[in-house]
């Protein structure tokens, strides 16, 4: 059995970690890329949410590498990605890729089948080491998010361009020659030193934005076009809530291991969408009133067309707008989206955000002034 | 005494759930101020005001809205989360009071009970108390009201699974039984209740296939436990209420042998539809040989092309049989 699964940003670090710490045979698919893209959007229904078709493309892209299990998570509506595990088994199946597809869920027939799962590809480990193993891979999730975020205070900071994104860079390709939660956590910690050291200019005060949205296109950096990296490099200082450690506690550690979740966003959220509808509708709309509250020049949404949680979002964004005075850029990918369109609508609102700044400085010296 | 005057919009699940609202509010004495029929007017409304990544009935919902805001004292849009056990409706159901607040300005007060059967089917009776607070505070009243709604869905529902179409149940409408001269068919049409009974947004799919000697099956015309038995032949659950219906009828028509042809009609923008019409096909396509098209509905679908692909469709059923010389089903 030669293990696989699906990209969606960092993941497949924290996957690494807990497939090396059980023994696993595994094969990493090639990081997303154009061509996992086409595959997907072949094979896939037409109307599919994009992370959707990038998956598809994944398993392919793995398959022709040898993989012939696919590891993956599941979900309990009301969001399509509950679904993702049976479409993908039908479509790989339908389009002659001979596939295992094993869910890591609690399913309808409860633990002792997820236990069964777990040991048909961790073979016969007792529950005392798959704990642990858990518990690692956890802190190799954290600690990668805590990275990143390091990343979103450097970029804008950076006195010499292009320096932070070098060092992330060369993490990224390090850590698949490594092996083992303890090895990549020791690469975490020296890519950490290596940015802490960076020369910053410390006086800056960049312009803030929060990014919210549907989960695997905020997180994954070939999808949102490495939004990230463009709006740190023009000098903007980002913030996203959307991570990979969130994600990997809310769909596969929640149900074994207790964890405390930060809800404030439901709190923020309530007075314009009232209950959980599915996927993070909720939190992009929490946050983004946590955002503005919090003092950020602006938010931006990022999500999948068709994505219908998202859309529900979308709906309500404007009223935080006002109610809020923050610009919101919404950005929707799909398969088509053009790199020049996106990158000038990011630009355009870079821009309005910054000419917003002036202006309140403008309006604040004149305060000060005394007329 | 002015009677309160409650805008309930003839869109989403009006074409499931309209039986229990009506009966429910008359009995509290409350005076139900219901939307046209879907028009031009009505859908271009609801287009340019809703978001455009919006599904097409979502934004038919909201022109719904719109033309009956100004002349009601509340606005029935209650939020479905779920109407069955471990099940969901839509994520836009869920969201949909919030949606049309934020979207549409200067309504009346909205009645935006949640209704969760999720977890069990008692809540329903909360979310009756909860409505029906908004009228009479005489708890009792509401109680009886409640029951005797649930007297008329029940009503609703039986004349439907006898074959009747719930639109036509809903307008009142009697269907002569013509003659054709051509042999009867069966065709399955698959798709939301708000797509399939619309005739506006579907351009008369229904009566167009009727015309044509066609006898119509949907999926509110299978019943429950058919619909139970057949999706456990899946590896997961299907979550979505609409979806396990769909996708167990439609094992259901596989199976029986008076279907002459499945149709899914599908709405543009629709995340569900997206994944139930693929499995679908794909079902279909691996155990049957019969006659199965999806058509698409958005704004601009010309119903010219509709009009061919239906006709194409129906000839080639006929031409089939022609062929293998035994028409099997007379209707
Ligand atoms: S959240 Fe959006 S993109 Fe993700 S599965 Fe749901 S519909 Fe698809
Ligand atoms: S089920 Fe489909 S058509 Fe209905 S509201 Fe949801 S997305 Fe729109």
């Amino acid at each position: 059995m030669k293990v696989t699964f699906p990209h969606m940003g960092n993941t497949y670090i924290v996957a690494k970690a807990l497939l090396d710490d059980a023994g696993v045979d595994y094969i990493i698919p090639p990081y997303n890329n154009k061509r996992a893209l086409e595959i997907g959007t072949k094979i896939a229904p037409e109307m599919a949410c994009l992370p959707l078709k990038i998956n598809l493309g994944n398993y392919i892209q793995a398959y022709e590498k040898g993989a012939d299990t696919i590891l993956t998570t599941g979900g309990r509506g009301p969001c399509r990605f509950g679904y993702y595990c049976e479409m993908s088994r039908e479509i790989l199946n339908d389009n002659g890729f001979n596939m295992d597809v094993i869910t890591l869920e609690v399913p309808q027939d409860g633990f002792t089948e997820l236990l069964k799962r777990i040991r048909k590809v961790a073979g016969s480990l007792n529950a005392f080491k798959i704990l642990k193993i858990i518990k690692n891979t956890t802190i190799v999730a954290k600690r990668v998010d805590e990275l990143e975020r390091l990343t979103y205070k450097i970029r804008p900071r950076e006195i010499r361009k292009g320096s932070t994104d070098k060092i992330y860079n060369e993490f990224q390709k390090k850590v698949r020659d490594v092996k083992g939660s303890s090895q990549i956590l020791k690469l975490v910690e020296v890519t950490k030193s290596r940015l802490l050291r960076l020369e910053i200019d410390k006086d800056y005060k960049p312009l803030r934005v929060g990014i919210v949205g549907e989960i695997y296109t905020t997180i994954d950096p070939f999808s949102n076009f490495y939004i990230e990296s463009i709006l740190g490099n023009m000098g903007i200082e980002v913030d996203r809530t959307n991570t990979v450690s969130g994600w990997i506690i809310e769909h596969m550690l929640k149900a074994i291991v207790p964890f405390k979740k930060d809800i404030r966003y439901k709190e923020a959220a309530k007075p314009y969408l009232g209950t959980m509808i599915g996927g993070h509708a909720q939190e992009t709309v929490g946050n983004t009133v946590l955002y503005a509250k919090g003092g950020y020049d602006g938010v931006v949404q990022i999500y999948p067309l068709t994505c219908m949680p998202e859309i529900v979002a979308e709906s309500i964004l404007p009223a935080i707008e006002r109610d809020y005075n923050i610009p919101i850029l919404t950005l929707i990918i799909d398969e088509m989206t053009g790199e020049a369109g996106y990158l000038t609508r990011i630009e355009a609102f870079v821009d309005l955000l910054k000419r917003r700044r002036e202006r309140a400085e403008i309006e604040q010296n004149f305060a000060l002034s005394g007329n | 005494m002015n009677t309160t005057k409650v805008g309930i919009p003839r869109a989403l699940f009006y074409y499931q759930y309209y039986p229990i609202w009506k009966t429910f509010f008359e009995e509290l004495g409350v005076e139900i101020v219901l939307s046209d029929h879907t028009t031009k007017s009505i859908m271009d409304d609801g287009s340019k005001t809703c978001i455009d990544e919006a599904c097409l009935p979502i934004k038919i919902f909201h022109g719904h809205v719109m033309s009956i805001k100004d002349k009601v004292d509340y606005l029935f849009i209650p939020r479905f989360t779920s109407v069955s056990k471990k099940e969901y409706v839509c994520p836009k159901f869920g969201g949909l009071p919030d949606m049309v607040r934020h979207t549409l300005k200067d309504l009346p007060p909205v009645i935006d009970t949640e209704v969760n059967l999720r977890k069990s089917g008692k809540n329903a009776l909360k979310a009756a108390y909860e409505v029906g607070g908004f009228f009479t505070k005489d708890r009792n009243k509401i109680k009886r009201a409640y029951k005797k709604a649930l007297e008329s869905y029940r009503e609703f529902r039986e004349k439907v699974k006898k074959g009747v179409l719930p639109c036509d149940i809903l307008d009142k409408k009697l269907r002569k039984v013509k003659k054709y001269d051509v042999p009867n068919l069966n065709i399955a049409v698959i798709g939301h209740g708000y797509n399939l009974y619309d005739r506006y947004a579907n351009m008369n799919l229904l009566d167009k296939l009727i015309d044509m000697g066609a006898t119509i099956i949907t999926v509110d015309m299978v019943d429950g436990e058919t619909i139970k038995k057949h999706v456990k032949v899946l590896p997961k659950r299907l979550f979505w209420n609409f979806g396990r219906k769909a996708v167990g009828s439609s094992l259901h028509f596989l199976e029986r042998d008076d279907i002459d042809g499945i149709i899914y009609l599908m709405a543009f923008g629709c995340g569900i539809d997206a994944f139930i019409s693929d499995l679908i096909e794909r079902k279909i396509r691996r155990n049957k040989d019969i006659p199965f098209i999806v058509l698409n509905l958005d704004e601009h679908s010309g119903e010219a092309g509709m009009d061919t692909r239906l006709e194409a469709f129906i000839d080639m059923i006929r031409w089939r049989y022609g062929n293998e010389g035994n028409v099997s089903a007379y209707g």
